[in-house]
């Protein structure tokens, strides 16, 4: 990638994240999301009576948090630039679809990052009150970065497809559900009535959940991180083919 | 600068862009002219690359749009129909954005912002945000914007939409003055502008070229074009138009209302013939002993060859 490619990518990137910050959407986004996370803890999550100095409560309601504040931060993406009509200005500048899909998803998968670290609270009460093994804790907030990435590329796709932003961040869900449902328990359990195992283990093979796992147990398996970055790449992939034959 | 080869756009079975070719060098300031939905923008977006066109080609400065996108956008400053840009941000914040993005650095950045900022007046809302700007700001920001790379080739979607009369005296001269050293192609359904700025103008209607010349050939075009007004004190209409039409080059003469003295309108049998009209006329003036009041020889009316070139069409329809 050339010094131009990244100066543009760059560029885009900065103008997004300014302009989450110079609008109310990013603090209301960042304190909704601490306190979800903070009540599906501690409350729903039962992180005190569990007994044990792990973060497990924490990262089990992520793939179902994400699910509906990541599509919120991605719907915006491309259907408010067709919307304005500054699709066309960006789409005139010499820069490439890729820099400029890049250069947008880079910035809102950096905003969610932010999110995730402003939960270190989290991180030093259970440090302060046990002994967690901190590398589990790392890896958990690894898989979760690269799932609120995947999800994100997903939203920015259905975002590309419409000037709705409500359209965008339906389709987008329904698409994350999908993948949550895959390999969720209940739904893997039902499927067993009809359903042959390796069909059962195919499917769940597509889920967040199943590569979430080995991410909330300390693992950091390759597979599971290829699987988050092929869904991401595959989605932006999907979003370039989009504008380019979407443009109107 | 621009060359346009036999381009055509088609929206499913709709047929907007029909086979257009023409060229725009530098120093030209070409008129793109034509009724709603004629296919001006269409055109305008595919020259800059926003739309690939479905047949035909356009190069602008001898690199192809479709096979080499990105040198032919850095060589074009465009300013869209919607005139679009970003509402969160402000006038400065947004030049900036759109000169990082054309690759100008440091310095150069600040003394390229504040070079578009003067050319189109922004000084006084340079850090309000855009949403807050009145559409003539907007508009001028969007203009800024595409003036931004001091670029060779200068596309413009209907730059005086929407702006107060002295706006539009401000960019007509702007437009000019640009003219002198880049490629400008500009749509306006204003026929006055064509006078105003243009060295050239294209008329299309529903995709095709229906007329391609100087203002002055595109006037000439008019039925009007090379007939005599004459006025005279103390006459009456008929009785002039009696005399007039009795000269050997007048085919028809017809009284053109109006308040003050009464006044005639011949039309040459031959528009060769033109020129000896006035000199006819005049001639018959002194015989008559007619006291002239006004004597003037028409260029043609533009609107009315934009009307006779594009009006069958929509009426049919």
């Amino acid at each position: 990638m050339s010094n131009r490619s990244l100066a543009h990518i760059r560029a885009i990137a900065k103008r997004e994240i300014v302009s989450y910050f110079g609008s109310p959407v990013a603090y209301v986004f960042l304190v909704i999301f601490l306190l979800l996370t903070g009540f599906f803890t501690f409350t729903v999550g039962s992180f005190f009576e569990r007994g044990e100095a792990s973060l497990a409560s924490f990262f089990a309601w992520h793939p179902w948090l994400y699910l509906v504040l990541v599509p919120a931060v991605g719907m915006r993406l491309w259907s408010e630039e067709r919307r304005s009509g500054t699709m066309e200005l960006l789409l005139t500048m010499p820069l490439t679809v890729w820099e400029a899909i890049l250069g947008k998803f880079l910035a809102s998968w950096l905003f969610l990052g932010l999110a995730l670290l402003l939960t270190f609270p989290v991180v030093i009460t259970v440090n302060w009150l046990g002994d967690p093994d901190n590398g589990q804790v790392a890896a958990g907030y690894l898989g979760s970065f690269f799932l609120a990435g995947a999800y994100l590329a997903i939203a920015g796709f259905t975002s590309a497809m419409t000037r709705n932003q409500v359209v965008a961040f339906i389709l987008a869900v329904v698409l994350c559900l999908f993948l949550i449902l895959a390999g969720f328990n209940p739904v893997t359990d039902m499927m067993t009535r009809w359903a042959s195992p390796t069909v059962i283990e195919t499917v769940a093979a597509f889920s967040v959940m199943t590569h979430f796992d080995g991410f909330q147990k300390g693992v950091v398996d390759s597979r599971d991180l290829l699987f988050f970055l092929s869904v991401t790449g595959f989605a932006l992939f999907a979003t370039a083919l989009v504008i380019r034959n979407r443009r109107s | 600068m621009i060359r346009i080869e036999n381009l055509t756009k088609t929206f499913g079975r709709k047929t907007v862009v029909d086979n257009l070719s023409f060229n725009v060098e530098r120093g030209e300031v070409l008129g793109f002219l034509g009724p709603n939905g004629a296919g001006k923008s269409t055109t305008m977006r595919m020259i800059t690359g926003f739309l690939p066109p479905t047949a035909g080609r356009v190069s602008v400065g001898g690199h192809y749009v479709v096979s080499d996108p990105i040198a032919a956008k850095r060589l074009i400053g465009y300013l869209p129909e919607s005139a679009a840009s970003y509402g969160d941000m402000t006038v400065h914040g947004f030049l900036m954005f759109v000169a990082e993005l054309r690759g100008i650095d440091g310095d150069a950045r600040k003394r390229a912002v504040n070079r578009v900022v003067d050319l189109c007046f922004l000084d006084s809302v340079l850090y309000q945000s855009i949403d807050t700007l009145s559409k003539g700001y907007r508009h001028r920001t969007c203009l800024a914007q595409a003036l931004i790379h001091d670029p060779d080739v200068l596309i413009m979607d209907e730059p005086t939409d929407g702006l107060d009369p002295n706006q539009k005296h401000e960019v007509r001269n702007l437009i000019r003055e640009m003219g002198k050293t880049k490629a400008v192609v500009f749509s306006t359904h204003i026929l006055e502008e064509v006078d105003a700025a243009c060295t050239r103008a294209i008329i299309i209607d529903r995709g095709r070229i229906v007329a391609n010349g100087t203002p002055e050939e595109l006037k000439a075009m008019s039925e009007a074009a090379g007939a005599v007004t004459l006025a005279v004190r103390a006459t009456d209409a008929a009785l002039l138009a009696e005399r007039l039409g009795a000269l050997p080059l007048v085919a028809r003469c017809e009284a053109v209302a109006g308040a003050g003295p009464a006044a005639v309108r011949a039309y040459p049998k031959d528009k060769a013939a033109a020129p000896l009209l006035a000199a006819a006329v005049i001639e018959l003036a002194e015989r008559e002993h007619w006291r002239i009041e006004q004597l003037r020889t028409e260029e043609g009316q533009l609107d009315e060859v934009f009307r006779r070139l594009t009006l069958p069409d929509t009426v049919k329809k």
